[in-house]
């Protein structure tokens, strides 16, 4: 296992304008998330804006200090990390971001970026970094030449193999992708998603990929865990979640997926109402405003978080 | 009821004319839908901008074609006309209703300012009638969200109120623009699904820009799949899906990871998309396309008819079909 999270939590002070520092609620951006990310393997995180994708993200990447809950690295908890731990974990897991017009610094040279994450005491003469970006370069189809250019010469893929590029040339165990798709021309989505395959069975990477593509995520991930209000719902094999959804906040979410077929038109289910404000989340079961199968005690009681068939875990008072 | 013909919309910037439109034609029945479809910078957005004559000036120009609307041509009128045409007959959903609604005025005012305006309507019918409005797109509550601004709504309820002042003098042909790209997938289900019942209520027109192919199955009547500032193939949707006819459409629909399918190799589509102002003078597709032949290098390919109301602008199809 390299990463596992024990019942997260990230809250963050709703503090108002004119009394700054007082808090005055609470936001529960991520809410009791436990999941596991295995060597190798692609958790795909689903959910809508607001779920707290992200803020898992950030926690997963030590952007953010959890306010309750464990973060296990190959079994070591992060709050006991030494120095030398963090230095492994940074160098370990990595992330490319959603936006390549924004995540590249346009004033310095890629040669630059790329190597950006390697510490400066790492012992490599400057020819020997030099000639490994360039090896990585190829690697995700870029011209080794291209290390001496600026991200504006390149076009939005480009770019985004060039973010690629830099997290793994600390050759990491794991990449977060956030969103590593969504900014991207349709028609060079496909040339990402395949390179993020074929690196992650050439190098063995494991990824944590979020996404609110439910098409996207299928096609890269192993498993997936569905989120709704910062807790998540449901999680199962990739396959299994989509072919037999239980929770129904997946099924809906599913439904809502459109299939790339005109005849393919299925029982859709249309939710009502919006997700929920994430400082003041509905009692009981989070999801019971809108659930299409809501009974009594979901207003009340927080669904348990149980394993409903091998290997597929949900909370949901159906089952 | 609306016919364009050879569209042409071009942009002079310093580097050289852009030709962001490129002889767009197309024609709409009442009650419609008909998908322009595309990557970003195909021209989608800047054929709607050229129908309501809403092209950014001086930079960009229409320089040809007709736009033939009810059997008038737009392209004629005196832009007081053109006033009365936009908002009233022909309305435009947007994008990105937090930037296309006033972050300074309430909700029922931006309404109203449009009903007020194309029907002259004063008092109590006026707000009847904005009320009505807002209801016709199931906004809850809509007496007490006259008073409410927008950062006040969440992202589906701007879009809708959006629509709704939109759809307030029941024009005949909405633009929706990537109505529902800045929204959630359950609400943007919400969100067309309602979209649809309106247009069956009223019979009103949409022409739909997207780039989400599933959108257009589910939603569309016909396709136009737009490419370097044309319209490369038409057809109904499932005309289209079942039988692509130019490359570029069979290669964005086999590029396209599909909830349904599980794990099909996705086939990419090498290369990137043209520079407008510095087009090639034969097929604009011709560098990326598996199946290049040299005559694509040479001249932009004639319209090859593919069935009834179905064409595409490919050199291997017209060989195929000769």
């Amino acid at each position: 296992m390299i990463l596992q999270a024990i019942g997260l939590k990230k809250h963050f002070p709703a503090t108002s304008s004119f009394h700054v520092g007082r808090a005055r609620g609470w936001i529960k951006a991520v809410d009791g998330v436990s999941v596991q990310v295995a060597e190798g393997e692609t958790l795909g995180i689903v959910g809508e804006s607001g779920s707290g994708k992200t803020t898992l993200a950030k926690l997963f990447l030590l952007l953010e200090r959890a306010t309750e809950g464990t973060l296990l690295f190959e079994g070591k908890d992060v709050r006991a990390f030494t120095r030398q731990d963090f230095a492994r974990y940074r160098r370990s897991v990595q992330a490319v971001f959603q936006d390549p017009y924004s995540s590249l610094n346009p004033r310095m040279r890629v040669e630059h970026i790329v190597s950006e994450p390697l510490p400066s005491d790492n012992g490599a003469t400057r020819a020997e970094v030099g000639e490994r970006v360039r090896e990585i370069l190829e690697l995700v189809g870029l011209r080794r030449d291209s290390a001496t250019l600026y991200p504006h010469e390149f076009s939005g893929g480009q770019r985004q193999r060039i973010a690629i590029a830099r997290a793994l040339v600390t050759y990491p165990k794991l990449i977060i992708l956030d969103e590593p798709v969504s900014a991207l021309d349709v028609s060079i989505r496909a040339q990402i998603l395949n390179l993020l395959k074929r690196l992650q069975e050439r190098l063995g990477l494991a990824y944590v990929m979020i996404s609110h593509d439910l098409a996207a995520a299928r096609y890269l991930s192993t498993r997936l865990a569905v989120m709704y209000a910062g807790k998540v719902v449901e999680t199962g094999e990739c396959d299994a979640v989509y072919t037999e959804p239980l929770h129904p906040y997946t099924q809906a979410l599913l439904s809502a997926a459109l299939p790339l077929h005109p005849s393919a038109r299925r029982q859709r289910i249309i939710l009502a109402g919006e997700v929920p404000n994430p400082a003041n989340p509905p009692p009981g079961c989070r999801f019971h405003p809108r659930c299409p199968r809501a009974m009594p005690q979901c207003e009340s009681q927080e669904p348990e978080w149980r394993e409903i068939k091998p290997g597929r875990f949900a909370a949901c008072h159906l089952y | 009821m609306l016919v364009v013909e050879d569209l042409k919309t071009y942009f002079y910037t310093r580097r050289g004319i852009t030709k962001a439109v490129d002889g767009v034609s197309f024609t709409l029945e009442a009650g419609e839908t008909l998908a322009l479809v595309g990557e970003s910078g195909s021209g989608k957005s800047v054929t709607c901008l050229s129908l309501v004559r809403l092209v950014p000036e001086p930079a960009g120009r229409i320089v040809g074609g007709r736009v033939l609307f009810q059997g008038e041509d737009l392209l004629e009128k005196s832009p007081a006309q053109m006033r009365h045409v936009r908002g009233k007959q022909i309305a435009m959903v947007l994008q990105d209703p937090m930037t296309s609604l006033n972050p300074a005025l309430t909700i029922g005012s931006q309404v109203s300012e449009v009903v007020r305006l194309h029907q002259g309507l004063r008092g109590s019918t006026l707000r009847e009638r904005v009320l009505d409005a807002l209801s016709r797109l199931r906004i809850p509550g809509a007496e007490t969200r006259l008073r409410t601004y927008q950062h006040q709504l969440s992202g589906g309820m701007r879009q809708r109120v959006s629509s709704a002042i939109a759809m307030s003098c029941e024009p005949r042909l909405l633009i929706a623009d990537e109505p529902t790209t800045a929204l959630d997938v359950t609400i943007q289900a919400q969100y067309l699904e309602l979209l649809k019942e309106v247009q069956r209520s009223t019979g009103v027109a949409v022409i739909l820009v997207t780039h989400d192919f599933g959108i257009v199955a589910a939603h569309a009547d016909r396709v136009a799949v737009m490419y370097a500032g044309r319209i490369v193939e038409m057809g109904s949707t499932l005309q289209v899906f079942d039988n692509p006819g130019h490359p570029y459409t069979r290669a964005l629909l086999r590029c396209l990871p599909d909830v349904e399918l599980t794990r099909h190799e996705l086939v990419e589509i090498g290369g990137q998309p043209p520079d407008l102002a510095r087009l090639p003078p034969g097929c604009p597709f011709a560098p990326r396309c598996p199946e290049r032949q040299p005559i694509c290098d040479e001249a932009y390919p004639p319209s090859v008819p593919l069935g009834s109301g179905h064409a595409a602008h490919c050199w291997v199809a017209a060989g195929a079909h000769a």
